[in-house]
Parts: C-alpha cells; sequence; structure tokens
C-alpha cells in the first residue's frame, strides 16, 4: 500500500519533467503553473506514504536510508511549493521536478528499503533533530536548483547565446536573492538540527558529529564569504551547487558507517 | 450569406500603393454604395482591409473603387488586392488578429488595432451579428495564441532587446541608474526605452557637455561631465555607450578597481558605437554582462527565428477555431430566417455575450 502511494507520487514528478522536457524540445511555452500542481499532487502522494510508514514503525520515518531518500525529496517539495510562489520564480519547478524525480526513483529502484536492525526508543529530540535537518536538506537542495538556474541563466547571458527556456528564467538578480534567502533558511534550520542532536541523550557517535560539523561549516563559509564580498554571486551559485552535493555524499556516507544508520 | 475580405497588405503592396487606400473612409459607403449587410475596414501602415458579409456576391472592384472613394462606379486596378472567402476570411483575420500575417511576426499592437476597427465599425452600426461573433472570436484566438506558444517571445529590434536583457538581469529597472555615454541617437532611443520601462536615474555624458545637457533634457536625466564618467562606473547598473572614439575607452584595467567597489550588483553593459568604445575582454569579468551591436541584433535575429518556427504551433490553435467557427456558420445559415428579420435565426446581437462566443 505505502509503496503504491509512492509510485503515484513518482509519477507526479515524472509527468511534470515529461512536461517541461516536451515543452523545451518543441520550444512552446512552459507553464509553471503545470509544474506546480504536478509536484503539489507528488507533494500529497509523499505525504500519506510517510504518514503510513510512520504509523508503521511507530516513529519519524528516518530509520533507513531509503526513508531518508524519501523525506528529503518531500523536504525539497515543501520547500519548493513554500519558496517557489513566495517568490514567483517562474521555471523553478521545471528544475525541481528532475531532482524530487531522481531521488525517488532512485530510492525505489535502488535495494535500500532493508529494515533497521538497531532498536531505539523512541526520542522526540532524536526525531526533532532527524527531521529538522532533512528539511535544512530541502533548502540546500532548492538553494542548489536556484544555483543551477542562476549559472544557467549567466552562462547564457555571458555567451550571448539565449535559448528559449530563457526568457522563463526569473531575473538574474532575483534569483540571487531566492538563493541567498534559502541559504540563510538552511543555515538556521541546520544549526537548530544540529543544536538539538545535543538534547537526544544517548551518546553522540563522532562520524556523524564530523561530518554534521563539516557540512555546516561549509554552509557557514559560503554565507560569511557572500556577506563580506570574498565570494561572487556566481562563485556563492556554484558553492550552493558543490555544497549540496557534498552534503548528499555525506548523508549516504553516514548510513554505512554510523550503527544506528540515519538517525 | 456571403462572408468575405478584400485587402491590400505589405504582403502584396509597397507603401505607395497601400498609402492610396489607407484614407479614412466609412463602412456606411459600403453598405448603402455595395449593398455590404456588415462591413467593416482594418486599415493599419501595414494592411487594408475590408471584412463584410452581402446577401449577393459583391465583386472586388467594386470594394476597391469604394476605398478609393470613386463610389462604386469605375473600375479599379485590383492586381495588389487579395480575396478571402468564407473559412479562408475567418482563417485570414485569426492570423491577423494573432499577429501571424505582420510584417514583425507576432507583434502584439495589431490586436489592438482590431479592436479599435471593431470599436469603430460598432459605432456606425456596421457591425452585425456574424462580425460581431467571428471578431469576437478573433480576440479570443489571438489571445490563446499568444499565450500558449512563444510568438510574441524575445524582442526584434536593437533596443527591445537591451531592454528586455535590462530586465532580465535586473528584474525591476525602477531603481536601477543608467548612463548614456555619447549623445547619438540609438543610445537617446534605448535610454527612452528604458525609461517607458521605469527607469528615472539617466546620466548622460559626452565630450560636449552643451549635447549631453541637450540629450539629458530629452530623456529627463542629467549631464556628467566627461572627465567624471567613468568613476560613474563604480554606482550605475546600466551603461550605453556610442561616442565616436577611435580607441576602447573602456576596458578591464580601468573597469577592475571600479567594479571592485560595487556591491556585488551586476553592470550591463550596452556597446553600439562602431568602432567598440569597450574592450570585448570586460565581458569576462565576473558580474559583467557586455552587448555589442551585433550581438544585440544577433539576438533579434534569434527571437525572430524562434518567432518564425512557432508559426506552426500558431496556425493549429487557428485551423481549431476555423472548424468550429465552421461548424456555427453553417448551423446558424440552415436556419430558416425569422419572419422579419434579416439576420440569421438566433443570432440577435444583443444577446451575443462574449461568454456566449
Amino acid at each position: 500500500m505505502d509503496r503504491a502511494l509512492l509510485i503515484a507520487s513518482t509519477f507526479c514528478y515524472l509527468t511534470a519533467v515529461a512536461r517541461t522536457l516536451v515543452a523545451v524540445r518543441a520550444r512552446i511555452a512552459l507553464y509553471g503553473r503545470f509544474s506546480f500542481f504536478a509536484i503539489g499532487a507528488g507533494f500529497l502522494f509523499q505525504t500519506a506514504f510517510l504518514s503510513v510508514r510512520g504509523h508503521v514503525l511507530g516513529r519519524c520515518p528516518l530509520t533507513n536510508l531509503f526513508e531518508v531518500f524519501i523525506f528529503l525529496a518531500w523536504s525539497v517539495a515543501l520547500i519548493y511549493l513554500v519558496v517557489g510562489p513566495t517568490y514567483r520564480l517562474s521555471l523553478m519547478g521545471a528544475f525541481t521536478a528532475p531532482l524530487v524525480f531522481a531521488l525517488q526513483a532512485f530510492a525505489l529502484l535502488a535495494p535500500i528499503d532493508v529494515p533497521n536492525q538497531a532498536r531505539f526508543p523512541a526520542n522526540p529530540w532524536l526525531e526533532f533533530h532527524a527531521s529538522i535537518s532533512m528539511i535544512a536538506y530541502g533548502a540546500f537542495a532548492l538553494a542548489c536548483v536556484a544555483g543551477v538556474m542562476y549559472l544557467v541563466q549567466e552562462r547564457q547571458l555571458k555567451t550571448h547565446q539565449l535559448h528559449s527556456f530563457f526568457y522563463h528564467l526569473p531575473p538574474l538578480t532575483n534569483l540571487f536573492a531566492a538563493l541567498t534567502r534559502l541559504l540563510w533558511l538552511g543555515f538556521a534550520l541546520y544549526s537548530a538540527g544540529l543544536i538539538s542532536g545535543f538534547f537526544t541523550g544517548g551518546p553522540l557517535p563522532q562520524v556523524k558529529m564530523v561530518c554534521a560539523f563539516g557540512v555546516w561549516l561549509f554552509y557557514g563559509v559560503i554565507l560569511q564569504g557572500r556577506h563580506l564580498r570574498w565570494f561572487a554571486p556566481k562563485r556563492v551559485a556554484a558553492l550552493c551547487v558543490l555544497a549540496f552535493s557534498a552534503a548528499v555524499s555525506v548523508l549516504w556516507a553516514i548510513n554505512f558507517v554510523s550503527p544506528s544508520g540515519p538517525m | 450569406m456571403n462572408l468575405f475580405c478584400v485587402g491590400i497588405s505589405h504582403h502584396t503592396a509597397k507603401v505607395e500603393a497601400r498609402e492610396r487606400y489607407a484614407l479614412p473612409r466609412s463602412e456606411e459607403v459600403l453598405r448603402t454604395e455595395i449593398g455590404c449587410r456588415e462591413a467593416l475596414i482594418l486599415a493599419t501602415c501595414n494592411r487594408v482591409e475590408v471584412y463584410g458579409t452581402s446577401a449577393a456576391p459583391i465583386v472586388t472592384e467594386q470594394i476597391v473603387n469604394c476605398l478609393t472613394g470613386d463610389g462604386g462606379g469605375a473600375i479599379g486596378d485590383t492586381g495588389a488586392f487579395y480575396r478571402y472567402e468564407d473559412d479562408e476570411c475567418v482563417r485570414h483575420l485569426f492570423r491577423v488578429a494573432a499577429g501571424l500575417d505582420s510584417m514583425v511576426i507576432g507583434e502584439t499592437d495589431i490586436l489592438g488595432q482590431v479592436k479599435k476597427a471593431y470599436a469603430s465599425a460598432r459605432e456606425s452600426d456596421s457591425v452585425g451579428p456574424l462580425l460581431h461573433r467571428l471578431f469576437q472570436r478573433a480576440f479570443r484566438v489571438a489571445k490563446q495564441v499568444r499565450s500558449r506558444t512563444e510568438i510574441t517571445r524575445g524582442a526584434v529590434s536593437v533596443g527591445a532587446v537591451a531592454v528586455e536583457l535590462a530586465v532580465k538581469i535586473f528584474g525591476n529597472l525602477r531603481d536601477r541608474k543608467v548612463l548614456i555615454l555619447g549623445a547619438g541617437e540609438t543610445s537617446e532611443r534605448t535610454a527612452r526605452a528604458l525609461s517607458s520601462r521605469g527607469v528615472t536615474d539617466i546620466r548622460v555624458s559626452n565630450r560636449s557637455l552643451e549635447r549631453a545637457e541637450n540629450l539629458a533634457g530629452l530623456v529627463r536625466g542629467r549631464a556628467i561631465s566627461f572627465q567624471e564618467w567613468t568613476f560613474q562606473c563604480r554606482e550605475i547598473d546600466i551603461l550605453i555607450s556610442s561616442t565616436s572614439a577611435d580607441e576602447p575607452l573602456l576596458t578591464p584595467d580601468i573597469l577592475s578597481p571600479l567594479v571592485r567597489e560595487r556591491s556585488d550588483q551586476p553592470l550591463f553593459i550596452i556597446d553600439i558605437a562602431v568602432p567598440r568604445d569597450v574592450a570585448p575582454e570586460v565581458n569576462e569579468m565576473d558580474g559583467v554582462f557586455l552587448y555589442d551591436i551585433d550581438s544585440l541584433q544577433s539576438i533579434a535575429d534569434q527571437s525572430l527565428t524562434l518567432r518564425r518556427r512557432q508559426i506552426a504551433a500558431g496556425e493549429g490553435i487557428i485551423a481549431e477555431h476555423v472548424s468550429d467557427f465552421r461548424n456555427w456558420f453553417g448551423r446558424e445559415s440552415d436556419r430558416p430566417a425569422a419572419p422579419g428579420r434579416e439576420t440569421p435565426a438566433g443570432l440577435d446581437e444583443g444577446a451575443l455575450r462574449p461568454s456566449q462566443l
């Protein structure tokens, strides 16, 4: 039952991706609204899946890598649904849908839905720590998406080769403002996640702590570098993409080196 | 009922020929002198067209003579005129309203001109139920073609490209600062175009301060001494350069220290001078976007090509509406006219509302 919900959700994201590809290929108008509603539908199915899984587990569904990927995809969609319309970032959905689809399709296809053998008593702080960190990852993912959009547009403006979807991209300065806000939002949430980790009561795994602080520091340097104007906007955009790639790799690695898995 | 369109346009005649027929004419003449039941004249700088309905066929020559003011008698030169009837007339109007038949494909002014012609014909009571329905449908088709295709995408003139790029870089232009370097005509046009998009802070610098002041007066800006213009690069957002200098005035060496003092805002440079005022290497600097006259023209050409590719998509939308209109027209023509009424059954003009069309 829960997997069927996930397949339905993945199908919604696939529809958004396919619509974008068809539109770009045929050079016809891209509808931001279509992406918004397709992602919205996918988000509802995802929420239903996480809810069902949560009831079965009796805790926040973040017990194995499969659930981590789904939760991450859910967080990206959540932040997009909140941020996309607020900042009127046209075409952001067209860039977000492939990311969410890729995360979810990978989770569905890879043999990673292995029940976690470690048994821990329910711990609200632990669940808060894990879930808020995942939502922070969602904000970082969206910052990465905005970074890609920025780099694509900057490249087109520099080379004077304007593809038809250039006209759908949000203005460069607005895009950078949104990217900076997403970075701050992600950083604040991630900091809250880190702090809450100290209240979980259990022993703190050293590898996890080092990795988590590494990611936190990376984003901290980007923000500080931006604030002090060490980095030009283009560099900040590129660093956002790099930082998110590193953060996802760390998330993946933690699952293998930490005995408690992602939580 | 005959539905027809007779016209002359940029496709069939040069302006010298078109202007003969572009004099103001009342639709009433078409109704009273040659027997049109309904008539509408669409006259723009690129076309003069008559849309009409009649119970009996009316030959093209009669309409042409009406347009030249020769009444219904003399037979004029109709070589440059085209004629469309029924479905072809419907299709032609839909293409015209959607900008597919325009000189600049996808231009949107034509829809306003068609609406104006329709309003004018309605005022003179020359629009009956059929033309009313036809034109209302044309407005809807034009809107759909614009929103469902990319026929209006991209600017197709140098000035418009510059403005569009500025919007893509900065978003809202209201608080942006513009410096015009050199008081040329193209700079003035571009500055005016930026001004129309909300730019209020325009500075003009020229070797002759007097010319700078003159241009500043025209674009509601302020003149800056030519010795000071480089320092302006610390705070301006857009530089439009068109001096007659032989060597580049702006190079990476000059701009680098100034850019470092900027608050990370992009700098958009439009260099329309030949020879160029700005060294091409400037484009390689972070946050600086340099466009010369060739690159702007190339984007305008790209946009035009893109618009041409959209014609097929627009034609598809139009074909659906033509077929729909044909079905409606066929149904209404088959109905017997109600006693005392000359219009097709059920076509009470007052009863037709846009929502029903």
